[in-house]
């Protein structure tokens, strides 16, 4: 006997548990394989890129704070850096080592939460998760010491960075990086073992080392399929130059690898901070910047590595207080991008271990 | 027979009044069945949510539901009657028939589970001779309400939850019904009761591979984790159930809860030596029993992701038949070779080929964590 099949079109979003924020997939399924899937964005589409316009240089830096709201340090250093870059600023070396190790911290924090909501997409139930918080809420303490928030810093400033560390920073500091190995030690050991954890993870969701050049991700996305491309290695800003530290790099580009690639930087990521305190010059950390900061005419690109792959911040300048035009280089939107090749022919739990483990923030893809 | 040795209203309901074919004190059990072991049933499964609340927080680093009265004893309270009250909505286009009949599909055969546990010597509402296939049997009906619920509600999460369900439950009824029937052999009898009564050393230790396979196969016959892919919240948001509401939902709550306590008493009774055990009264023994091992569900649920749907099925076809056969080939020759000798022994005999088996058969399915390379 021929059954009568026929596809069926699921919407997993935009208000599903594991779209991470609002954001839709339209998958045409056979049963439960994925036949076809469309990502639809766009429901947190603020006009950012319209309003920074509106406002003068330093004002931008407020939203650069909501666009990934996980990454708020580093998306703040990646537009500074462009304005730097168009102005011709030089920056304090003890802002910038301040800078490297904030970014740093925010690189962990960005990667517990990418791990944990990974592990929560496949099944465990909030423990790791929450785990996983328990370790944020250090770092997120520690920011709350140098600026005062939890989650929008604004602490980048043009020429420098906000505030100097207070006394009892660095050791806090220490004392958290030095727990933080232990740490991420002992659970990588539990979830390394874990049987289950391996099989949903091992083969599923390959990205080709071709396909991820070719669709231009970045970030532990990219460095999982085998490509060694982290912009502070390959074109180094800050003082990531006299630093020491490694780049992760996966073999086969699955699920796995994305996971156990941001496992590694968040080690790599202790190592860099722990050069940086001791490296850390006494001095300034800000430069004298005009009152209204008028960049001369031009244009200007400004990239650093962040959590999710290479931020970078086009600006265009016409000589006035407001840039002319203000763009978004947005990793987790490029990311995206390979979405598609990875979830068809994948079961749907698969496809939202996939999902997790590119680690989008829909603060930033919608902009 | 009667409840705790006790039996109620001897005389309002003589069995004189009764038809002649039906048993002496078939009123009095109906209303004990009725009031006694519902209320039972209830209590226990809020007792198993408050359990299971708390105990998940201890896990996850957080203190759990503490604000409703002492301890937080009555968020169970609180959150049936916010769930009693709500509004009960039916899909437009539900099978409306169908979606009024799935919760209580699911819910009584669950019920009926209670009806053959003794929760001590003798306090069972009957006793059945074929007890233990008594409860095969009627658990699986619910899968039955499941699959309603998911086909009517006109929802595609719940049609593929639903999917999930047949295919999942149907193929775990099989080791599960092999690892009893390996009790059974070394109990002789079918009878719960029996079963307890013939336990001189915990069937754990007798059938230690035969008390691994039943449970797990009984975490995916309640769809507990890893086994949870039908209420899978990442993928089908809730599953089968998601288009209900109100009191509706509530019933498909408390039957997964039910189903919870039922599962916890069985393998109490068959593997635990049920109500036996030293100074404290046998009830309370019962009970202690049936709170350890839905901790150690609760522990799995806290502890491990969920397995794919291919997974979980190879597991049951692939793991855990082959290995519900060899132990009932086992039990079945120390039984026909050894039928006297000591228990101990083969308790010994048992426990290492168990772990022998199960460490050989996991070599077929062991996949290997790398590191990668940092450069």
């Amino acid at each position: 006997m021929v059954l009568k099949t026929e596809t069926f079109i699921l919407n997993a979003g935009p208000q599903h548990p594991s779209t991470h924020g609002v954001f839709r997939m339209r998958m045409t399924l056979d049963g439960e394989v994925i036949q076809d899937v469309e990502p639809v964005f766009g429901y947190l589409h603020r006009g950012v890129e319209k309003l920074a316009e509106g406002l003068s240089y330093p004002q931008d830096i407020v939203f650069t704070d909501r666009l990934d709201y996980l990454a708020s340090m580093t998306n703040n250093q990646a537009y500074v850096v462009a304005v730097e870059k168009l102005a011709g600023i030089q920056v304090p070396e003890r802002a910038e080592y301040l800078r490297v190790i904030m970014a740093e911290l925010m690189r962990i924090s960005s990667h517990l939460m990418a791990v944990g909501f990974l592990l929560n997409d496949l099944g465990a139930f909030m423990t790791p998760l929450l785990y996983m918080y328990r370790e944020r809420e250090k770092i997120l303490d520690l920011f709350d010491m140098v600026c005062g928030q939890r989650l929008t810093y604004n602490y980048m400033r043009i020429g420098g960075v906000s505030q100097d560390i207070p006394d009892e920073f660095i050791p806090a500091l220490k004392k958290f990086i030095d727990s933080l190995s232990g740490f991420v030690a002992e659970y990588d050991q539990l979830l390394e073992t874990n049987e289950i954890l391996l099989v949903r993870t091992k083969k599923v969701g390959i990205l080709s080392k071709e396909s991820a050049i070719n669709l231009s991700t970045a970030g532990p996305v990219l460095r999982a399929s085998g490509v060694n491309w982290d912009i502070r290695k390959a074109d180094p800003y800050s003082v990531y130059g006299r630093l020491n530290f490694s780049i992760p790099i996966g073999t086969k580009g699955d699920v796995y690898d994305r996971y156990r690639v941001r496992i590694e930087e968040m080690l790599q990521s202790a190592t860099i901070i722990k050069q940086a305190i001791e490296q850390l010059p006494p001095g300034d950390i800000q430069t004298k910047i005009p009152r209204v900061l008028r960049p001369p005419k031009g244009e200007a690109y400004g990239r650093i590595e962040g959590p999710k792959g290479e931020i970078g911040f086009y600006l265009v300048s016409d000589g006035s207080a407001n840039p002319y035009r203000w763009h978004m280089r947005a990793p987790s939107l490029i990311n995206l991008t390979v979405l598609r090749e990875m979830l068809i022919g994948v079961k749907i739990a698969d496809a939202m271990a996939i999902f997790g483990s590119i680690d989008i923030c829909v603060g930033e893809v919608d902009r | 027979m009667s409840i705790f040795g006790h039996n109620i209203f001897p005389t309002i309901f003589h069995p004189a009044i009764l038809p002649p074919d039906w048993p002496a004190g078939f009123w009095s059990h109906l209303i004990i069945f009725v009031v006694i072991l519902f209320l039972f049933i209830i209590l226990m499964a809020m007792a198993f949510i408050y359990f299971e609340r708390r105990v998940l927080g201890r896990f996850q680093i957080r203190i759990g539901p503490n604000r409703i009265g002492p301890f937080g004893l009555f968020q169970p309270v609180a959150d049936t009657i916010k769930i009693l009250i709500k509004e009960d909505i039916v899909p437009l286009n539900a099978d409306k028939l169908i979606h009024l009949l799935a919760p209580g599909v699911v819910f009584v055969p669950v019920v009926l589970i209670f009806a053959v546990i003794p929760f001590q010597n003798g306090a069972a509402l009957v006793d059945l001779n074929i007890g233990i296939v008594f409860i095969v049997a009627v658990s699986s009906v619910s899968v039955v309400g499941m699959v309603m619920a998911g086909w009517s509600s006109n929802n595609k999460y719940a049609l593929v939850s639903a999917m999930r369900v047949i295919a999942q439950v149907v193929s775990y009824e099989i080791p599960l019904a092999l690892a009893v029937v390996g009790v059974v052999l070394i109990a002789g009898t079918l009878s719960m009761n029996g079963i307890v009564q013939a336990q001189t050393i915990p069937y754990i230790l007798l059938q230690p591979m035969g008390f691994l396979i039943y449970f797990l196969a009984a975490l995916a016959e309640i769809n507990r984790t890893p086994f949870d892919l039908l209420e899978a919240e990442g993928e089908i948001v809730a599953g089968y159930n998601i288009e209900y509401s109100g009191i509706k939902f509530a019933l498909f709550f408390l039957a997964e809860y039910t189903e919870a306590v039922a599962i916890s008493a069985i393998i109490t009774t068959l593997y635990l030596g049920g109500w036996k055990g030293p100074f404290l009264p046998p009830v309370l023994w019962f009970l202690i029993k049936l709170f350890v091992v839905f901790f150690v569900i609760i522990w799995i649920r806290s502890t491990l992701p969920r397995l794919r749907i291919d997974q979980v099925m190879g597991f049951a076809w692939k793991f855990l038949l082959p290995l519900a056969f060899i132990n009932l080939l086992i039990t079945g020759i120390q039984i026909v070779v050894w039928p006297n000798i000591s228990q101990w022994v083969i308790a010994g005999v048992n426990i290492i080929l168990a772990a022998l088996l199960i460490v050989l058969f996991s070599r077929f399915f062991r996949t290997r964590g790398d590191k990668i390379e940092v450069q």
